[in-house]
């Protein structure tokens, strides 16, 4: 097959649809679904765009979730060794038993039935902000004004992080999640993260509340290792939840929005009948799979995937984007549809690290599109699309505004 | 007519990681410990009606916990 002769090329990154992955997978899917991929660092490894193959090595533990030893896909350089050490908290970047450890002390904090009882503090915080962008009136952006401040101020509650502070802590955590980044500012943005998060576990230590951290360190008794936390552990769990709980779902609402008013026949129908809005959810996490690189793992041995031998101590980055585009899995792929039935999507990953916070975003996301839609029937674009600035320079996929306008009662009559 | 089916449920606990798809496709059958967020399986024999949500769940969930043996 011409397949093997191919030079190992990068990973491909330009979209000719804002809501399209780049056309380029379509092809490495039907030609050479395992593929050879040169990362930033100068290192050769694999790309996987098919569902089956991605979902069968994020189950595989053979392949290990340590950052320090995998090259990324859009930047050369990785981080410190501490921030990812065994004891670091930072539960993305281990295998077991170590990862077990912390996600088993941290999943009764996001259950089903947890984020449920969130629900009414949710919707009064939505009713919040939309009762703010009508005072204001349009045009309103709508990631400033609803999707970055919702999720923001709700992990913030969770974890007792004071939201007074966000203006600090969104400065950094958007700087650490730019493709184009020098290292020496992504070091002082993660150590003033890291700082600013010491301090505040400091804080909790000597003025507990009832939220997340002081109840980690309530947990502590000094005998049980299983479930004792250092500070710099606790750090590492915190600056970890802070940046994945604002960042992620904030994308979802506003790009999800953008998708919408982009099909307004789904639209329509999804305005008609609100109780559509957990398949929509699905089918949006799915379409626009926002973690837009996909997730890399290490062989630690030699494997055969899909007929290529992956050698110990080689990168494999799943294309969750590709894989969620799969015409083997989903029919019609390429089509949103809002009331498709429930599929193995892996927008939130597969295996052991699959979402933690995945219930949160969901009942986020479902209380919070459908009020945005209630509250403004004629919500639409205040600019052209071609104008909408796409997060294409950053690991979390977006619009880095929204320029939204509707029409005001006042506007309508007399 | 009733088609006499049957199905059973088994959970390898030791897999669970709490993501909690179980608890949300196929709340009839499955909840989440208070303890540690992970799989408690509330119906080992469920009724035929709940025989879909079962197989969601199990299809849904990332880490191979949810096995389910039918015979008719
Ligand atoms: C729509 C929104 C979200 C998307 C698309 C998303 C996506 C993902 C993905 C793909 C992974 C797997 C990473 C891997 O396997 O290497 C993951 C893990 C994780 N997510 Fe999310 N996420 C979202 C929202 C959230 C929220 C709101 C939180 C807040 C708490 C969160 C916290 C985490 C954590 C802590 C992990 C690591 C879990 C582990 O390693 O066991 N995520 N997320
Ligand atoms: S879906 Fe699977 S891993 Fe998640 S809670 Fe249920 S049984 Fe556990």
């Amino acid at each position: 097959m011409c397949a093997t002769q191919s030079a190992t090329a990068p990973l491909p990154t330009r979209r000719s649809c804002p809501f399209d992955p780049p056309p380029e997978y379509e092809r490495l899917r039907e030609q050479e679904p395992v593929s050879p991929l040169a990362f930033p660092d100068g290192k050769v490894g694999w790309l996987l765009t098919r569902h089956e193959d991605v979902r069968a090595l994020l189950a595989d533990e053979r392949f290990s979730s340590d950052r320090l030893r995998a090259s990324l896909p859009v930047r050369a350089f990785r981080g410190r060794p501490e921030d990812f050490g065994p004891r670091s908290g930072m539960l993305l970047t281990m295998d077991p038993p170590e990862h077990t450890r912390y996600r088993r002390m941290l999943t009764r904090y996001f259950t089903v039935r947890r984020m449920r009882a969130l629900a009414p503090r949710i919707e009064q915080v939505v009713a919040d902000h939309l009762d703010a962008m009508e005072r204001g009136g349009p045009p309103v952006d709508l990631v400033s004004a609803f999707a970055r401040p919702i999720p923001s101020l709700v992990i913030c509650e969770l974890l007792g992080v004071p939201y007074t502070d966000r203006d600090r802590f969104q400065g950094w955590t958007s700087t650490l999640l730019r493709i184009e980044l020098e290292e020496d500012e992504a070091l002082a943005a993660r150590d003033a993260l890291h700082g600013y998060m010491r301090d505040l576990v400091a804080a909790k230590r000597a003025h507990p509340d009832d939220a997340l951290l002081s109840n980690l360190i309530a947990r502590d008794d000094g005998e049980d290792p299983e479930v004792d936390l250092t500070d710099e552990e606790l750090s590492g769990i915190g600056r970890l939840l802070l940046v994945a709980g604002h960042e992620t779902t904030a994308n979802m609402l506003a790009l999800g929005t953008y998708t919408l008013l982009s099909h307004p026949g789904q639209l329509r129908a999804l305005r008609e009948h609100p109780e559509g809005i957990e398949r929509a959810v699905e089918e949006l996490l799915r379409y626009l799979t926002i973690v837009q690189f996909g997730i890399v793992r290490v062989a630690r041995e030699d494997v055969e995937i899909g007929g290529r031998s992956i050698r110990a101590g080689e990168t494999v980055l799943a294309s969750l984007a590709a894989a969620n585009r799969d015409p083997e899995h989903f029919a019609d792929p390429e089509e949103l549809d809002l009331d498709r039935e429930p599929s193995q999507h892996v927008a939130f990953g597969h295996g052991f690290h699959q979402c933690l916070g995945q219930q949160l975003a969901r009942v986020e996301m479902e209380i919070a599109f459908p009020a945005l839609l209630r509250r403004f029937p004629t919500l639409r674009l205040a600019v052209p699309p071609e104008q909408v600035p796409m997060r294409d320079d950053m690991f979390i996929y977006g619009v880095h505004a929204l320029p939204l306008t509707w029409d005001r009662p006042s506007d309508q009559g007399s | 007519m009733n088609t006499g089916k049957t199905m059973r449920i088994r959970i390898d606990h030791d897999r669970c990681r709490g993501a909690g798809q179980c608890a949300l496709n196929a709340p009839e059958l499955f909840d989440q410990s208070e303890d540690d967020g992970t799989v408690v399986l509330l119906d080992d024999e469920p009724p035929p009606e709940l025989h879909d949500s079962a197989r969601l769940a199990a299809a849904l969930c990332p880490n191979a916990v949810i096995s389910i043996v039918e015979d008719s």
